[in-house]
């Protein structure tokens, strides 16, 4: 049943015609057809309880074009840079000819159109059914698929950036795929935000991103993934995905700073589709104003000895509402999974929400899960304490506050990669309590 | 009387014990010493059932039957005890309520009335006294934020009222700092009788000064290697056990 | 202490036969005619001999309900339910209207015999009882005994059928009824509006301590028969009521509906205590049959320093669709909520709480403890939510789950949302296996592994166990050890 009984669904509906013959023709008909038997999900759909897309995108904004960029972008780690801006690979700011060795990059167009049984599986993932993934498996404008060949070991990390720009609202779909082979090891920086952040243009646009990472992680692999969502304005509507595949002793090791703009949602979709594969998701989450922020993440263990860590913290000021759904499966031939999931939240000021939503699913009896989840405000002794010390009120919150947050951050094993997430945090925290 | 017969047990592919034989007469304490690693504990969890053990060949006779075909508690129902050398915590299950369950259990097994409340309880304070068991901590969970200490003299507690005919003390006095050590095994002491055999498993000869033992057994390679009087503890005490650790690796 | 001191052996004395209420009681009955329609409503408001208040207020509420959609949000399945399928209304023929003990067909009073609840006072008074317990014996549809009323009425209680304060004291009824569940809340609320049929009502007056236990027993028999009755519970300012609930049902092949309301009012002061042993037939071992439970209970602290704890055990149903709440609206006010959940065969359990922080200083506490065996599939939902003004509000919840067996489900899901920065939220939850080292250590001792199982078990859900009278926590113990049977090994 298509519904098209309301303005966004016939946006989305055009938008579709235009992207129907983008490649992966059928593909993209099936996604489509996913999403428009649903439409946008709202709070009746349970995974979105929380977080009203259908009321957000009432008026979807026009797809993409490209806006030329005219400046260089500073560089904030020592990596190399992939630079997508509004949905198209920029040459003009990638780092292009210094691909590590065994590392290969292609458009999605280029994927697409030569498109293997790898690709094309990690492409379209079987762990993630979700409205907004499908409504950007119709309209995916481009992306990057990167191959790291087995048993590569990349030196640098690899950056990916998705950058939406414009003094005009426009909505960015884009689709990257990273396939990590056999053995190999990477670091992925995934930076997504604004162009010129921060500036009244940039704030003002109203960005509607909606990107999906998918990854694929075969036998003994390794990836270490940092993803910063920062700078979108109080307007934009983001959607940032990741859908991650492990195989047998596969790890993944991510972490994330989200810092909040108008809506944002950061969905996560984990299947340990191996024996003993490990994942750990930490997570740090700040958002003030109005600003709304969703972390989801569904992490789903499908085979024996299994291991999954999750460590949330969500810091809230001013009228923001945070949200945390975290869910453990655990299918019944997971014996032996080892789940921990721990969701922590501070409310700084009266008019704050949180939500918290942690669950276990869990259908194999020989394993150890648990999760715990605790929502308040700044421990009142401690701040005392500090004050006492002579410490003024906002310092002594932000060193509480850095603390409460940088433990989601300490398994950060590059070293200058964890001080720049603290930073980053620091300067959020800087930035309220001089507010 | 406890008698072990060429006894082989493998966990997986690995052939722990490999044709172990002993016996404990009616009244006897035997001593197993042994480096660490060599089976001592495998032994004790294979007398008493516990899964996970494949029995390929061998017998274990408990007063002359055959007991390896039995689940644990009929071979403890049959008077085996095993004294832990991790007692497990057990929450929310009070210790007094534990050690009514077990005792009425075997006492059922065995075709005997049960005992009522009254007369348990006095045999429960009565042994604990002797002990330095604390009616406090016969309120709490079984074991459950015991000391080390606390959770020796629950095992010997529980071996004096079930008044089991083999007892065996696997470790026993591992982390019991001296005082400790001196109440468990006063405890032992007292349990002695020439219808009891103990099996005391020790890795150090510290503990056989407290328990005497009649006979000491030296296991290595998952064998019984040597067997002697209480000199051969001394000796051990003394050499070590690098001349049963040298003859393994050869 | 004792209680718990004697499971093992109650373990032992165990029937062969799993559920040994599954037996039928073969008496007349009056029914209304098969199906539902306004119609069935005005029958059953007339043989109630209601006012018109009333009268309306069900066909406001049978309207409404068929404009309603059934829920589908939690974790159970079941074929859709023919709801004109159903007789609405079921009375023992033999017991018109209120009646003294010695008025009761003997028949019924061999039943309650036969299921353990004593109904004639003198027994009670003569038997090894050392406490007393006022009974409210609901068989299908009517009550059809009330215990120990002249006693309740010297301290100024009333505990009588619901039908029955509808005529003695209507204006209590008026005034309470539907104010904790309106008659919109949910689908099988609003069927319940329409056509329950009895239920207990008690009125506790100021400042009165209840001088005994209350209960209600709740037995369905007739075939296709639903049953709805409704409870309400006053307790006026600073007063105090423990009350008690047990449920059974024959075994029989077709499922059989049960959409119960309970509401509890706790004014300034006032504290209720709120206990089920539910043990509803749970169906076959092949999952035929069995009782839908599908069950609205909520207390609203309505005073300052309120307090209304439920405490359930849940071994029963083949669905069990439940989650008592506390509305905490009164400053400082208490709600808690203990909950073992036993699950085995083809059960499906979706059961928790909410508990909705609306005043100042309100604090509550959620103790569940899940245990699933066979093929069934146990879900914990619980909501706890704290408003803008709940300031200085606290939960604590403590959520575990036990799995015996490959073959079934245990789930959490906990809905945690705070408005309020004062506002201190805990939440934990574990799910495990009895580990294989309790398991061998106590059976080293000499329990059997249904023994050793049994025991464990008991110590896994003993924190909420302790929450139930005496009486109950024996009755309870027993229960979720025949629920567990066959379930290991």
């Amino acid at each position: 049943m298509i519904n098209l009984s309301n303005e966004a669904d016939a946006v989305y509906a055009a938008q579709f015609e235009t992207m129907r013959d983008s490649g992966a023709a059928q593909r993209r008909t099936d996604a489509y057809r996913a999403f428009a038997a649903r439409g946008l999900p709202n709070r009746r759909v349970e995974s979105w309880h929380y977080t009203d897309l259908k009321a957000a995108l009432t008026k979807p904004a026009p797809l993409a074009t490209t806006h030329s960029v005219t400046h260089a972008l500073a560089r904030t780690h020592d990596a190399v840079r992939l630079v997508m801006v509004d949905g198209k690979l920029r040459p003009d700011l990638s780092d292009l000819d210094t691909l590590p060795a065994g590392v290969r990059m292609q458009c999605l167009q280029e994927a697409l159109a030569s498109a293997g049984p790898t690709v094309t599986a990690t492409l379209w993932p079987d762990n993630a059914d979700d409205a907004a993934i499908a409504l950007n498996g119709a309209l995916m404008q481009n992306g990057l698929v990167v191959t790291v060949a087995p048993g590569a070991e990349a030196p640098r990390p690899l950056e990916l950036i998705t950058l939406v720009s414009g003094n005009e609202p426009q909505a960015v779909f884009t689709r990257s795929a990273l396939i990590v082979g056999a053995g190999a090891h990477i670091r992925i920086i995934e930076t997504h935000g604004v162009l010129d952040a921060g500036t009244e243009a940039a704030s003002l646009a109203g960005a509607q991103l909606n990107h999906v990472l998918t990854m694929r992680l075969d036998a003994d692999a390794k990836v270490d993934l940092l993803t910063n969502v920062a700078g979108f304005g109080e307007t934009s509507v983001s959607v940032v995905s990741l859908i991650a595949h492990l195989d047998a002793r596969a790890r993944l090791n991510a972490h994330q700073l989200i810092e909040g703009g108008g809506l944002l949602r950061r969905q996560i979709f984990a299947a340990l589709d191996g024996e003993h594969a490990h994942a750990a998701f930490n997570g740090v989450t700040l958002a003030r104003a109005r600003q709304h922020a969703d972390t989801t993440l569904v992490v789903d263990h499908r085979q024996p000895h299994g291991e999954s860590h999750e460590r949330f913290r969500t810091i809230l000021d001013g009228q923001a509402v945070g949200v945390f759904q975290g869910k453990i499966i655990v299918r019944s031939a997971a014996q032996k999974t080892d789940g921990v999931m721990q969701s922590k939240a501070i409310l700084l000021s009266d008019g704050a929400t949180m939500n918290n939503k942690p669950e276990l699913e869990i259908f194999a009896d020989d394993v150890k899960c648990g999760h715990g989840a605790t929502c308040g405000r700044l421990d009142r002794d401690q701040l005392f304490y500090l004050m006492a010390r002579g410490l003024p009120r906002g310092e002594a919150e932000s060193l509480l506050l850095a603390a409460f947050a940088n433990e989601a951050m300490a398994g950060i094993e590059d070293e200058a990669l964890r001080d720049f997430f603290e930073a980053r945090i620091g300067a959020w925290l800087t930035g309220r309590a001089g507010a | 009387m406890l008698e072990i017969k060429n006894l082989h047990v493998s966990v997986g592919d690995r052939e722990i014990l490999k044709g172990l034989t002993l016996t404990v007469k009616d009244g006897e304490v035997a001593a197993i010493m042994g480096p660490n690693g060599t089976g001592k504990s495998t032994l004790s969890y294979v007398i008493a059932g516990r899964e996970g053990y494949d029995v390929t060949q061998g017998e274990v006779l408990l007063n002359g039957e055959n007991i390896l075909d039995l689940d644990p508690h009929e071979r403890a129902a049959r008077g085996l005890f095993l004294a832990f050398q991790y007692p497990v915590e057990i929450p929310g299950v009070a210790t007094m309520q534990f050690l009514k369950a077990t005792l009425n259990a075997q006492r059922r097994s065995r075709g005997e009335p049960e005992l009522q409340t009254p007369d348990l309880m006095k045999r429960v304070r009565d042994a604990a006294a002797k002990l330095g068991v604390s009616q406090e901590m016969l309120r709490r969970p079984l074991n459950s934020g015991f000391s080390g200490g606390e959770k020796k003299r629950m095992e010997v507690l529980q071996m004096a009222l079930l008044e089991p005919s083999v007892g065996i003390l696997d470790e026993t006095d591992s982390g019991l700092d001296i005082d400790a050590l001196r109440v468990v095994s006063e405890g032992v002491n007292t349990l002695r009788s020439p219808h009891r055999s103990f099996l005391v498993i020790t890795h150090y000869q510290r503990l056989l000064d407290y328990i005497r033992p009649d006979t000491v057994h030296v296991m290595a390679q998952g064998r019984i290697q040597r067997s002697g009087g209480p000199e051969l503890a001394l000796e051990l005490e003394k050499n070590g056990y690098r001349d049963y650790i040298a003859e393994e690796a050869a | 202490m004792a209680a718990r001191q004697e499971t093992v052996a109650r373990v032992e004395a165990i029937d062969v036969d799993a559920y040994k209420y599954g037996f039928t009681t073969d008496i007349e009955s009056e029914k209304a005619p098969k199906g539902l329609s306004e119609d069935i409503v005005r029958f059953i408001s007339a043989k109630k001999n209601e006012p018109d208040w009333l009268t309306q207020w069900r066909l406001e509420a049978y309207r409404r309900w068929l404009t309603m959609r059934e829920p589908d949000w939690a974790r159970v399945h079941y074929p859709p339910i023919d709801y004109q399928d159903l007789y609405y209304y079921s009375a023992p023929k033999s017991t018109p209207g209120p009646k003294t003990i010695d008025d009761v067909d003997p028949e019924l009073l061999r039943t309650y015999e036969k299921l353990g609840i004593p109904l004639r006072e003198q027994e009670i008074l003569a038997g090894v009882e050392t406490r007393k317990v006022a009974v409210d014996a609901v068989f299908d549809s009517v009550s059809v005994a009330t215990t120990f009323k002249e006693e309740l009425a010297k301290a100024g209680v009333i505990f009588c059928p619901i039908s029955e304060a509808v005529q003695t004291h209507p204006e209590l009824v008026r005034q309470y009824l539907g104010s904790v569940v309106p008659v919109t809340d949910n689908y099988f609320a609003t069927l319940n509006s329409a056509v329950y049929s009895d239920g207990s009502f008690v009125y506790v007056p100021k400042g009165v301590r209840c001088p005994m236990e209350l209960s209600t027993y709740f037995r369905i028999n007739e075939q296709k028969t639903g049953q709805f009755e409704r409870t309400l519970i006053i307790a006026d300012a600073g007063s105090y009521v423990s009350y008690l609930e047990g449920c059974t049902a024959p075994k029989r092949d077709e499922n059989q509906l049960h959409a119960a309301v309970v509401e509890l009012v706790a004014l300034d002061d006032a504290e209720i205590k709120y206990s089920t042993v539910q043990n509803w037939y749970p169906g076959d071992s092949a999952g035929k049959g069995g009782i839908y439970n599908f069950v609205t209970k909520r207390g609203d602290c309505r005073g300052r320093n309120a307090h209304i704890s439920w405490t359930q055990v849940e071994t029963g149903s083949t669905i069990t669709w439940k989650y008592p709440s506390c509305i905490l609206r009164g400053d400082n006010s208490q709600g808690e909520f203990y909950s073992i959940a036993v699950s085995n065969g083809h059960q499906q359990v979706d059961s928790g709480t909410k508990m909705i922080h609306l005043g100042r200083n309100t604090k509550s506490r959620i103790v569940s403890k899940g245990i699933s065996a066979g093929k069934s599939q146990n879900t914990y939902r619980g909501q706890v939510s704290a408003h803008r003004k709940a300031e200085g509000a606290r939960n604590y919840t403590q959520c575990d789950s036990l799995l015996i067996g490959h073959d079934c489900g245990a789930h959490t899901v906990p809905y945690i949302e705070s408005k309020n920065p004062s506002a201190q939220f805990e939440h934990e939850a574990t799910t495990s296996k009895i580990s294989e080292d309790q398991l061998f250590y106590a059976m080293q001792r000499g329990l059997s592994a249904e023994e050793a199982t049994a025991l464990i078990v008991n110590g896994f859900v003993r924190d909420v166990l302790q929450q139930l009278p005496m009486e109950f926590a024996v009755e309870a113990q027993k229960l979720i050890s025949i629920s567990l049977e066959g379930s290991v090994g």
